[in-house]
């Protein structure tokens, strides 16, 4: 169970499938318009359940619970090792040869 | 009775509601047909030079310093015939307090928005700017909503928006994110209508207007240092409100510097296709924004985009993904600047220009932006490599968007590409008519001559061929 009052991720649909506009292109259109926003949970609840929230800016909004204190997930991401490549090429046509070993 | 909340009901009402939350009836400058007057527009709804810089100071903002890529500069004069190689500078915007020039076209727009008495501000942007307006808005004690188009139908989200959407909550912003597509523009504008707030938008003349004192600052600051103006200003170029402020700004100084526009090339890939949205590496910066808005202005989010590029841009020259990238890791391994990728698409054209370029020339890259988790070149590979992009080492022109990201196997295969202006100019002339489907008066002709950059034969010749 999730307190009322706890910080929390709800998720809706905000225009569905036949409601797209019509300039959208086709594999756009055959997904929903979806709608991801923070807010105070209105009311204790699980997990999953339609539920209310109080936005930052003080906003009513609507959908179904997430996540309770929802966490930023971004990283550095793998280490992409072609960058190295990059870096010791630069290096050493600049300032590469015996001298500088 | 409740309002009718429909996608088609939305839209109809757009006009009163952009009325209500821009607080500028864009009516007093159309003429009824194609032509507006944009110089009344900018004169009448921004503020001077002076003003802004004075806005601008009070909340940090500006003055930024201008530093020499002497490294760099070496090594594109590896790469370059016996005396070419301009001398390359940056300006290094993000030194600003939301990291990046964006916060010069947020103050204008909140210090507007707190002096009409809005209560807040709402902003549509995946990108800087909705870090400068929460930024902004933090220091104005006004209410901050930020929305981004963030996610395809799996969930999925680029890391740099993500990393945005962090730091505008960390600035105290409310941040909604939708999935792909064009409709963002319907949840912004009930937003607008719910909340009664001022709508930030890129495009404003306010905006545009925060803009001009970048480009008079580099040509005062190179004037005070280096004794002349720089040659070559180059402007990573979107939605062309940077491209525009900065042109202005240098017009302002008296400066006679060429404007180059500066985007990635993304040809081939659809903006609002759900299944092509995580297949860019760039969120922006690239041709699949810089083009449509070069050519057509005025599909932003107001009725009269501030932002007009094609009348300052002398050269549009498009990069690879790969290049940005090689360019970027070289920034940060021979200059010791660790910024993020947005800016450094303006560099990697620099980094080619300068080989056309003597020796004694200046080229200034006019913007950096801030780096960290997500917003990072590191991630943005990583992104793509497990979206099933290939990440090679090889000759930069054989890129394909959206199927692998080719980093440059030596320094000398980074070559600019100019895009033909002439041919962007005539889809100019052209949208601008099946827009209005009107017969262009004497007037729009004129207002189309000074839009392109031409002159009247120029305009009435591609009228004749349409």
């Amino acid at each position: 169970m999730i307190k009322k009052g706890e910080w929390v991720l709800i998720h809706r649909n905000v225009l569905e499938v036949s409601d797209r506009a019509p300039q959208v292109p086709d594999d756009t259109k055959k997904v929903p318009l979806e709608m991801w926003v923070k807010g105070y949970l209105q009311g204790d609840a699980n997990i999953g359940d339609e539920v209310n929230v109080l936005t930052r800016t003080k906003r009513k909004e609507h959908g179904t619970l997430l996540e309770v204190n929802p966490t930023y997930k971004h990283d550095f991401g793998n280490f992409v090792p072609e960058l190295l490549h990059v870096s010791e090429q630069v290096r050493e046509i600049l300032f590469g040869g015996e001298s500088n070993e | 009775m409740s309002k009718d909340m429909s996608y088609s009901a939305v839209l109809a009402r757009k006009p009163e509601i952009m009325k209500q939350s821009v607080g500028i009836d864009y009516s007093t400058f159309e003429s009824g047909s194609i032509a507006f007057d944009y110089e009344k527009m900018m004169r009448e709804t921004g503020y001077s030079l002076e003003e802004i810089q004075k806005i601008q100071a009070d909340t940090g903002v500006g003055n930024t310093p201008i530093l020499e890529l002497k490294n760099l500069t070496a090594l594109a004069r590896k790469c370059a015939a016996p005396g070419k190689g301009a001398r390359i500078f940056i300006k290094d915007e993000a030194s600003n307090p939301s990291g990046s020039f964006k916060a010069r076209r947020a103050a204008t727009a909140v210090y507007h928005a707190k002096r009409l008495g809005y209560k807040g501000v709402i902003s549509a942007t995946s990108g800087n700017y909705g870090a400068a307006v929460a930024s902004q808005a933090a220091m104005a004690g006004l209410k901050c909503i930020i929305v981004q188009e963030c996610y395809d139908s799996k969930g999925l989200g680029q890391p740099e928006i993500i990393e945005k959407a962090r730091k505008c909550e960390a600035l105290g912003a409310e941040v909604i994110q939708l999935s792909v597509g064009p409709e963002l523009f319907y949840s912004f504008l009930v937003l607008l209508e719910e909340t009664g707030y001022f709508n930030a938008s890129l495009y404003t003349p306010f905006g545009i207007a925060g803009v001009e004192t970048l480009g008079y600052e580099i040509a005062m600051q190179f004037r005070e240092k280096y004794g002349k103006d720089p040659d070559a200003v180059v402007a990573t170029n979107a939605g062309g409100g940077n491209l525009t402020g900065t042109a202005r700004g240098l017009i302002k100084a008296g400066a006679e510097s060429k404007v180059i526009a500066a985007s990635v090339d993304l040809s081939g890939l659809h903006m609002a296709s759900d299944s092509q949205f995580n297949r860019k590496s760039f969120t922006t910066g690239h041709t699949g924004f810089g083009m449509p808005f070069t050519t057509w202005p005025d599909r932003s989010d107001v009725p009269r985009s501030a932002g007009r590029p094609l009348r300052y841009m002398d050269r549009y020259l498009t990069v690879h993904q790969g290049e940005v990238f090689y360019i970027t890791e070289a920034l940060a391994s021979l200059e010791g600047l660790e910024k993020g990728p947005a800016g450094n698409t303006a560099l990697t054209a620099a980094f080619s220009l300068a080989q056309e370029m003597d020796q004694d020339q200046m080229i200034v890259v006019q913007e950096t932006e801030y780096t960290g988790a997500g917003k990072h070149i590191q991630p943005q590979l990583s992104f793509a490599r497990d979206n099933g992009i290939e990440i090679v080492i090889g000759n930069p022109k054989d890129e394909v968007p959206g199927k692998n990201i080719i980093l440059p196997s030596h320094p000398s295969l980074i070559k600019a590409n100019d895009a033909n202006l002439d041919n962007m100019r005539r889809s100019l002339i052209k949208n601008a008519l099946s827009n209005f489907n009107v017969t262009p008066t004497e007037d729009d002709i004129e207002f189309l001559a000074v839009e392109t950059n031409t002159n009247i034969e120029f305009v009435k010749n591609v009228l004749a061929s349409l």
